[in-house]
């Protein structure tokens, strides 16, 4: 079962290496964004750092909700969703591995991006490891409720417009601890409790999204 | 294996009333017009889909207590062929391959497409598609093939492939339901017609054997 885990998170690799511009695509959006906000606020470097830790978490969230309504559209629309579902695994684990490949995909990116947009910004270097420890408990957080969220909304009519609104506020708590944690660490603050309860609801999203996904997309298929 | 079974789509019944029993070995093919329920059924018995009403069971036990245990017995083709363009014919067909633990190159000879099998799947015709999708019906290695419509886009040596291997497979024990509607290589086969309306007359149960597509082939 562990094997054919794997192998299907394997497929979704391959698929993404195929596509790679639709990959790209929401690294590109972060830093995109990101660079948006100088332009816009203007270049006062203390404003900036100030702002930064807020933009980089937003421009993350929003980058990583990019790819998500293909997650599993794509699947559904061809024909694969029953096919996946007919492998033997159970659907919970199916899309557990459908998130895995997403964080990968895009979680992963983004944290790599994240240091040149944070040092553009003027973050301190001293607070990049509590900025990326933070982002990597996020972006999983972010797969997972993401991937329950697409697997809802899955088969409804203008699903990708409601699934930002789906979305967006159940991962608000994810958003406050990430970035209360740099703002933490610049001024000098513990910021290791935020990075704690970030994880805590990490914690609590392993088990229950990809159960929630699952009957999702036992739903999407009848 | 179903016992009166009824499916509602949205606020119609598609299925009233349907029953149906297969032995090893057996065979049924479903007829019936456009709209009749045909792929339903399939997807009921593939337990993709709940039935509102009735019993599913498989050697006795009921199936819809743990679809992902029947999900292992069973081979479905549905009407698309759930290729990822961009990947070529064996790696869409490795997860298969790995889920029901079948030989690839046996696999892909059986539907003659061992020599497309490095091509990408979008580079293949409609034919050649349906055909890698028999090939993953094959490596499920699955007693229970619920095949709609597969000889749909298929040429004459194909749909004679395809035959030979629903002979294979019944000689082994194999089950197999197929809907279609053009004459397929079943041979012995049963039928249920599943009528267009099923408000006016029930489902029935054809136990004659009146072996029209044997003929045909």
């Amino acid at each position: 079962m562990m094997g054919l885990f794997c192998a299907l998170i394997a497929r979704d690799l391959r698929l993404a290496l195929r596509h790679g511009a639709d990959t790209l695509g929401a690294v590109l959006f972060f830093i995109l964004t990101g660079t948006l906000f100088p332009l816009a606020l203007g270049p006062s470097p203390d404003l900036l750092r100030h702002m930064a830790p807020g933009i980089i978490w937003v421009c993350a969230l929003l980058a990583a909700l990019l790819p998500l309504d293909r997650l599993f559209g794509a699947e559904l629309e061809d024909g694969s969703l029953d096919q996946l579902l007919l492998l033997g695994l159970p659907p919970s684990l199916v899309a557990l591995a459908k998130i895995t490949a997403h964080w990968l995909t895009t979680g992963v990116p983004l944290l790599v991006a994240a240091v040149p947009l944070a040092i553009m910004l003027g973050l301190p270097t001293s607070t990049l490891p509590i900025l990326l420890a933070g982002l990597l408990l996020g972006s999983m957080v972010l797969s997972l409720i993401g991937g329950m969220g697409a697997s809802i909304v899955l088969g409804a009519r203008r699903g990708g417009v409601l699934l930002p609104l789906l979305v967006l506020p159940l991962i608000t708590p994810a958003l406050i601890f990430g970035a209360a944690a740099i703002d933490a660490a610049r001024t000098g603050l513990p910021w290791a409790p935020d990075l704690e309860l970030l994880g805590a609801f990490l914690a609590a999203a392993i088990p229950l999204c990809p159960l929630a996904a699952g009957a999702g997309l036992r739903a999407a298929v009848e | 294996m179903a016992e009166s079974l009824s499916v509602f789509r949205g606020d119609r019944l598609v299925l009233d009333d349907v029953s149906l029993t297969l032995e090893r070995g057996g065979a049924l093919l479903l007829t019936g017009p456009n709209g009749a329920g045909k792929s339903t059924l399939l997807r009921v018995l593939a337990g993709l889909r709940r039935p509102d009403g009735g019993a599913l069971l498989w050697d006795g036990e009921p199936i819809t207590e743990d679809r992902t245990a029947h999900a292992a017995r069973v081979a479905y083709l549905g009407h698309q062929d759930a290729l990822k363009p961009s990947l070529t014919v064996r790696e869409n067909l490795a997860l298969f391959a790995r889920a029901g633990g079948g030989d690839m190159d046996a696999a892909l000879k059986a539907v003659d497409l061992l020599h497309l099998s490095t091509l990408p799947a979008r580079l293949l015709s409609a034919g050649q598609k349906r055909r890698t999708a028999l090939a993953r019906v094959l490596l499920a290695q699955a007693p229970l093939w619920l095949l709609d419509e597969p000889s749909l886009g298929l040429d004459a040596a194909a749909v004679e492939l395809l035959g030979e291997a629903i002979a294979t497979h019944r000689a082994q024990g194999g089950l197999v339901v197929a809907t279609t509607h053009v004459p397929l290589p079943l041979g012995e086969v049963s039928h249920l017609a599943l009528p267009g309306m099923p408000d006016q007359s029930r489902g029935w149960w054809g136990a004659d054997e009146t072996d029209l597509t044997g003929d045909a082939a």
